[in-house]
């Protein structure tokens, strides 16, 4: 045991040569990465890279072919989901997956189950142990549901919930198992502007007041960059860039991988159905950049486009 | 999709705060509260609803004295099958209806059920002599229960990794493995085709049959005459027995347990991620279903007084399904309904032709009650393509909130005292 904790060199999750391999495919791709109890920690990518997989991976519905992950210094590798659950890893899901014919409240209280015991003879008697901790599982989930914000639809059907509150019940229901690493699967995925600014707070809450470690899958690269202390970028289920979100910022293997090899026609293409989707006459293309200057200059904007910023806005940046 | 309708918050659950005002007697703890509905308010018990269900109690409890009464000996005959199916339906309905698996193999549990009750019964009833004859029942009683559950356990082990269709047709299979295997006599236990009791056997009576058939008897004028019969007695008991169902049922759907049920039924991968066991979520929802299958053959057996593999047909598993599926999954008044429908619609239309289409020639009455099934087949492809989520669909459980659980006053219980780690703290945020 001590052994394994020292190995473990105090990261929370550390992931050694994870790989899984689907017939042909290796979706999770010799990957490493380690995170640390307290940061916020984004897992980036395009579409189809390996991300959720690597959630899979962590949170035991899928076993690693190669390699290992640890948790506080235990391996997940064929580990039941459930035993993960009660180790102290939770997840949302990237669509979202909800207890849809549930309340809202009774989703959250699902979320009570790995730290509550009572089973089939409290549940058949009524015995006080049993309704104590009934009671108790109620009181956490309505307090975890005012964390999120939710109290007034505590007893709404969760798929009557708006969209963003669907999100946001995710998440409680997420937290209600006290996790110590809390994985979040694309949590701003078709939010609003306004939504994913409240969603940015209660992700910084989560950090901040409840000292739970977050990792992130997340699109809006304005949520990534607000948040992420670290950032991993995944394609084709390798690790092509790590750091910090600066770096990933202008990290050419990433621009790479966002928009592939041929930079210059690629955000030509992007700025003209920009352009078009205004309404705006597509006269002339503004002039492009050498094209070898292009990875410098080049930065992903909020939606995570590749842009080639302006000299003035790049200082303004830098100096931010 | 369904029952979306009824998501207004319900205020006017009768909520009652009883869970740790001081300290329950023994009694109490055990006896007083497992009937209460639910300890945190848990759906409306309005004054309406307690009083249609003590007006439906004293009707099912008053009727066989008006129907031995007045001679209808056949119609409470009927009315023991369909309490018989209902408490099977109610085991099925932890299967299907909360657990979310199908299962087209019910008579399995119902047949062992009630061959362990009647292997178990002659031997008991030669050891405890003819004074203690009527403990016999109730153990080999809740003895076919618990074999049933075992059952259950086992055919859990192989199923564990299928869903949907694959399932469906394993236990389809198990049904039928069951039922041929009882008629093939393994180790001479089940006597085949014959059936048992074996020749020279005899079923011990349940308790207190005979001092009742023989002390109560009312009669007024010509026309009314109440005993005690097989079948008044039987009534009886296996109304006494689905109200223990009912509440032992509800109890489990509205605990842990059940939640782990329906976080399965709704969604495995997202249940497990909660921490919700499925294998164990799994093999509780099959263990518990079978063990109303166990109970209900029991009383079965006991009521027949003996009994022979062909009422475990196929077709008689697809009956429970239907009332499961017609009255509504998940909903225990759907399944009340369901089968008193689906097991009472054929048996009103067979009493009603025999007694009151008598004068009109032997033919017609013949003729409908042999076509009592089609009517059957008809309600169902009706309700089918009027009413997909059944007669009375599942409710969502409301609960009476605590409100605003702020500050740490609740903090007093020692039942979740490693929970408090990571709870949020009072007010924090806001």
């Amino acid at each position: 045991m001590n052994k394994v904790v020292a190995e473990h060199q105090g990261y929370l999750m550390q992931a050694t040569n994870a790989t899984i391999q689907f017939g042909g495919l290796r979706a999770v791709d010799s990957v490493n990465m380690n995170i640390e109890a307290g940061t916020i920690v984004a897992l980036i990518g395009p579409n189809g890279a390996g991300k959720t997989t690597f959630f899979n991976l962590l949170t035991g519905i899928y076993t690693p072919t190669e390699g290992e992950i640890l948790f506080e210094g235990r391996s997940v590798s064929g580990k039941k989901t459930h035993v993960i659950a009660d180790w102290g890893i939770s997840r949302t899901f990237q669509n979202i997956r909800l207890f849809k014919e549930m309340t809202v409240l009774e989703n959250v209280m699902v979320g009570r189950h790995v730290r509550t015991h009572s089973g089939f003879f409290g549940a058949t008697f009524r015995t006080p142990s049993f309704r104590r901790e009934e009671r108790q599982i109620q009181e956490d989930a309505e307090r975890w549901l005012d964390f999120v914000g939710l109290t007034d639809h505590a007893n709404d059907l969760a798929a009557n919930l708006p969209y963003g509150a669907q999100r946001r019940l995710e998440i409680a229901r997420a937290l209600a198992t006290e996790p110590k690493l809390v994985c979040l699967d694309e949590p701003a995925a078709g939010m609003n502007e306004s939504e994913s600014a409240d969603l940015d707070d209660l992700i910084l809450r989560i950090r901040d007041e409840l000292n739970i470690t977050v990792f992130l899958i997340e699109h809006d690269m304005k949520v990534v960059m607000n948040l992420a202390e670290y950032i991993y970028v995944l394609d084709f289920g390798k690790l092509i860039a790590e750091g910090l979100p600066a770096e990933i910022q202008s990290n050419p293997a990433v621009i790479e991988a966002y928009l592939g090899q041929d930079m210059e026609a690629a955000i030509k293409a992007k700025r003209q159905a920009l352009l078009e989707s205004r309404g705006e006459k597509v006269a002339t293309p503004p002039a492009t950049p050498a094209p070898e200057a292009a990875p410098e200059e080049a930065v992903m904007d909020s939606d995570g486009v590749v842009m080639v910023m302006d000299a003035d806005i790049k200082e303004k940046n830098d100096a931010a | 999709m369904t029952n979306t309708k009824n998501t207004s918050k319900n205020t006017t659950a009768a909520y009652e705060d009883q869970a740790v005002k001081g300290k329950p007697s023994a009694a109490e703890a055990v006896f007083g509260n497992i009937a209460k509905p639910m300890f945190s308010g848990k759906k409306a018990t309005t004054p309406l609803k307690i009083a249609l269900t003590a007006l439906l109690l004293v009707v099912l409890f008053v009727l066989p004295i008006y129907l031995q009464g007045m001679g209808e000996a056949l119609l409470l005959a009927s009315l023991v099958g369909i309490g018989l199916y209902v408490i099977l339906a109610l085991g099925l309905n932890i299967v299907i209806g909360y657990a979310g698996m199908l299962d087209f193999g019910r008579m399995a549990f119902y047949a062992v059920g009630t061959y362990a009750a009647i292997i178990l019964a002659i031997p008991l009833a030669n050891l405890l002599g003819p004074s203690l004859e009527g403990l016999v029942f109730p153990v080999v009683m809740v003895g076919a229960g618990l074999v049933a559950a075992f059952v259950g356990w086992l055919l859990s082990l192989p199923v564990m990794r299928l869903r949907g269709d694959y399932l469906a047709i394993v236990t389809l299979g198990f049904g039928e493995i069951v039922r041929i295997t009882l008629q093939n006599n393994p180790f001479d236990l089940t006597n085949g085709l014959l059936g048992l009791p074996k020749s020279g056997d005899f079923m011990p009576s349940p308790p207190f049959f005979e001092y009742l058939r023989d002390t109560v008897q009312w009669a007024i004028g010509n026309e009314f005459f109440f005993t005690v019969t097989r079948n008044v007695y039987w009534y009886y008991m296996v109304l006494i027995m689905l109200i223990i169902a009912i509440i032992v049922v509800r109890n489990q759907d509205n605990s842990r347990l059940g939640r782990s049920w329906a976080a399965m039924r709704e969604d495995e991968v997202a249940a497990s991620a909660m921490g919700v066991n499925i294998t164990k979520a799994k093999t509780w929802a099959f263990v518990l279903g079978a063990f109303w299958g166990g109970i209900a053959g029991a009383c079965f057996g006991f009521f027949l007084g003996g009994i022979s593999p062909e009422p475990f047909s196929f077709l008689n598993s697809v009956i429970v399904l239907a009332i499961v599926v017609i009255g509504g999954m998940g909903s225990i008044p759907g399944v009340l309904v369901g089968g008193v429908l689906i097991m009472g619609f054929p048996e009103l239309i067979r009493w009603f032709a025999m007694n009151h289409l008598g004068q009109a020639g032997g033919d017609i009455q013949s003729m409908v009650a042999n076509f009592r099934n089609l009517f059957l087949g008809l309600l169902m492809v009706i309700m089918m393509a009027v009413r997909t989520e059944g007669l009375i669909p599942m409710k969502p459980k409301f609960y009476k909130l605590f409100g605003k659980a702020k500050s740490g006053k609740g903090d007093n219980s020692d039942a979740s005292a490693a929970t408090t780690g990571a709870a949020p703290k009072g007010g924090a945020g806001s």
